[in-house]
This record gives C-alpha cells, structure tokens and sequence, in this order.
C-alpha cells in the first residue's frame, strides 16, 4: 500500500537552518546537511529546503548548501525560495536537488512550470501555495506578504493543468501555530486535483498528522518546528501514526 | 567504469551522487563509443517515454543492445526499465528494446495518479538484484504508467493492482522505482547490482 509521506522541512537563511515563527524571531537551529541526514536517519521520507535569504544572499550561498546537503541524502530532496527562471531550476537540480518549489513565479508566468516539467519531468516540480482563510481561501505571493485575489482551489487546478506534478499547500492561517493543519483547505485543494497534495502549517503533535490524513486527505505531511532540537523525532511520530493505522514506511 | 546514459531526459545528478557514495567509478555519457567500452550500464529515466526516441537518434540503442548481448550487466531506471518493454500507452509511436513481453499502460481511474511516494515491494525469492532485501521493504516510486507483470518480474508492488516494479532476466535488469532515492534499501540494491561480476 502507497504510504503517507512524513516530510521534513528545513527553513534556511544565509547557510543555516533558522526556526521561527511566521517569519519573525529567527534562531539558528543548525547546519542544513547535518540536520537533513539526521532527519533521514531517524526516518523522514523526504526532505524540503526552503530558502528564506534576502535575494543578493541567496545567489551566493544557495548552490553550495544545496550541494553539501544533497551529498550525503539518498531520500527525495527538493529545494525552494526565489526559483524565477529555467535557468535557476537547471542550476538548483545540477547541485543535487531532485525537485524544486515555485511560488511567487508560478503565479506571476504559470509557463514556467510547463518549461520546467517539460525539461526535468512534471515530478520534479513542486508548485508552492499559501493560503489565508477568507470567505474561500486565497493565494498569497512574496512570502505571503502579498495577496493576489486568486482562490487557492482554482490555482491549484491550474497548476496542475501546466504541469506540476505536487502541490505544497501551506495554511498561513496555522503556520508557526501548532494549532493543528487546516484540514478542510487540505481537503478542498486534495480532492480538486489528481496531484499529491502535501499539507503543511500547524503541525504541533501526532494527531494533527492522523487528522489531516483521514479528514484532510493529504497525501504528505509537512513540519519543521516540531522536529527540531529533537524535540519530537520522525521516529517516534512515524510510530504513533502506524499504531493508528496510518499507513507509513515503517520501520524503514 | 560504469557508464551513466545520458540521453537529455531528466536529472542524472542523483543516480551519479549515489555510485559516487558507493566508490563506484562512473561516468554520465551520451557518447555510443563509451557505452560500448564500459563494464556496466545503468539507464535512468524521468519524464516521458517519448524521450527514449533520442536512444535511436544518437545510436545508444545500437550500443546498449550490443552490450547487453555480450553479456554486459545492464541496470534500467524507471523509464529506462519501462523501454525494455515492448512499448508504452504514453507515446505509442515509439518503440522499446522488447526484451520483456508486454506494453506499458496507465494507472485505471480510481486511483490518483502519478504514483508518488513509498510504497512495499513482494521481492520474489529468485532475484540476484535484490538478494538480501526484506521482502516487504519499502521504495520511492513516481511514474505515471506502469509495467505489467512478466515471467521477468522479481518484485511486485500493488497500485491500483499489480505491476512489474522490478524485472530481470540473465543479466539485463530494471526497477520502476528510484533506487539512488530509496535511502538503504536503494543503495543495497545498488551495491548488488555493483558487485556483479563483468
């Protein structure tokens, strides 16, 4: 049976994984390539590196993390966070990523996830949404500083139409909460497309994950504060989730 | 030297970083001249089975085919493993190699598809690739079409019904899914597949 996927999300600024909430009140949590493997030992199925550096930062120390992390990492590896153009994309997967996220450039030209597919394959890219709770939900750009007047559900169809081959379906309403994922958004974005729909903002204990797998019909789950510091390994979640009936790659 | 078959299809990054841990010497090729002289052959594939098409363009598919009947280990990739079928729905124009009977089909409407994730292998006992491999061990999969069963399958995995999610037969061997992604389980596999005796 296909498992639910236990993804790992590792939030990086300038080469050093950071954790906070919303964006605010960074404190570094550690080295991407030593906390990605960590992750993968204890049995994580994939991992996300998003990188949240300024733009003239970004450039120079993107590639190199991405390469050190990539190294030691045989479980799916996909990178994130200012990917603009196929060129980008080109360079972030020569240095070892197997997938990449877009988000504001989807939005801004949705060809390019149809040139990316049609050059690395639709499963390598990743389409990027965060979505704020209104009378439906809509999408927001720009680190979700910026709303775009479009319903979450339709661009998650429409990306889906160009060619991405995942949805990243984040809840700003949750992130950084631990309040529990959004599963009527996940629900209403994993039953309008055909696409894996990963759910992702709220995750504070296991329940949260059995929640948005039964009720939210996603088909991964992603967190990054709660797997930090070691404070709740993959292991031990992974182990909770399988004695629920959950269905996960388990033990390893 | 084990050559790594380029044929503009994809990443090879992965498949390379993998054989690099392993302390394989390999090389990432599109030349014929090379797959012809190498030790082993390892064909991955993403994306479209159209792509294979450029197998044929560039003269690769000559080579591979001498090779693998020299005797050559020969290792397919996801849709490197689907072209050592007859052929596949996705682009019913362009032919495999045919080393295995069957066509590939697409996953039946009720389930989602592409098949993305980690789903459980049912290895049979026979297999030189994945001896040693717990019989229910998990693997990264992400196809949108899927090999049917043959007298050459060695593992099975159910998605919508069963198929083919590894093949072999004398020394040509395929698996739908991504060994340099399947953490431990990939790299015995790999490390199997590396040991075979040239």
């Amino acid at each position: 049976m296909l498992t639910k996927r236990i993804i790992a999300c590792l939030d990086v600024d300038a080469g050093r994984v950071v954790k906070g909430i919303r964006f605010e009140n960074l404190r570094d949590a550690g080295d991407p390539a030593e906390l990605a493997k960590a992750h993968s030992d204890s049995g994580a199925d994939e991992i996300v590196l998003l990188d949240i550096s300024a733009a003239h930062q970004r450039r120079a120390t993107l590639l190199d993390t991405v390469r050190r992390t990539a190294k030691q990492l045989f479980i799916p590896f996909t990178v994130g966070g200012g990917i603009r153009t196929l060129e980008e994309a080109a360079a972030v997967f020569t240095s070892g990523a197997d997938k990449i996220s877009i988000n504001s450039a989807a939005l801004d030209d949705p060809t390019l996830i149809t040139r990316i597919a049609d050059r690395f394959g639709s499963q390598a890219v990743v389409v990027a949404i965060d979505a704020k709770r209104r009378e439906r939900w809509e999408a927001f750009i720009h680190g979700g500083r910026t709303p775009t007047g479009r319903d979450a559900i339709e661009w998650a169809r429409e990306a889906e139409s160009h060619g991405a081959g995942e949805i990243l379906l984040t809840s700003m309403d949750r992130d950084g909460t631990a309040s529990g994922f959004d599963c009527e958004l996940t629900r209403a974005v994993a039953d309008a497309v055909r696409i894996p729909v990963i759910a992702s903002g709220g995750a504070g204990n296991a329940k949260d994950f059995v929640d948005v797998f039964r009720d939210g019909h996603a088909d991964a789950a992603l967190a990054a504060s709660i797997f930090h510091y070691g404070i709740n390994r993959v292991s031990d979640l992974k182990e909770q989730l399988a004695a629920e009936g959950v269905p996960m790659r388990w033990p390893c | 030297m084990i050559a790594i078959v380029d044929y503009g299809a994809g990443n090879l990054t992965s498949v390379k970083k993998a054989l690099d841990f392993l302390s394989q010497e390999c090389a990432i090729t599109s030349d014929p001249a090379q797959v012809a002289k190498a030790e082993k052959i390892v064909l991955p594939g993403v994306g479209h089975f159209a792509s294979t098409s450029a197998l044929e363009r560039s003269g690769l598919r000559d080579a591979i085919s001498a090779a693998i009947n020299k005797g050559i280990p020969f290792l397919g990739i996801c849709v490197g493993m689907q072209w050592m079928f007859a052929g596949s729905a996705e682009a019913p124009g362009t032919p495999g190699l045919g080393l295995m009977a069957g066509e590939c089909e697409r996953f039946p409407q009720e389930v989602k598809s592409p098949h993305v994730g980690w789903n459980q292998l049912q290895i049979a006992p026979k297999s030189h690739l994945l001896q040693g491999l717990p019989s229910s061990s998990f693997v990264y999969f992400t196809h949108s079409y899927r090999a049917p069963l043959s007298d050459a399958t060695s593992a099975s995995c159910d998605y919508g019904g069963r198929f083919s999610a590894a093949v072999e037969r004398d020394r040509v061997y395929g698996v739908q899914f991504h060994p340099e992604k399947s953490g431990e389980t990939g790299l015995a596999l790999l490390r199997n597949f590396c040991s075979l005796a040239c």
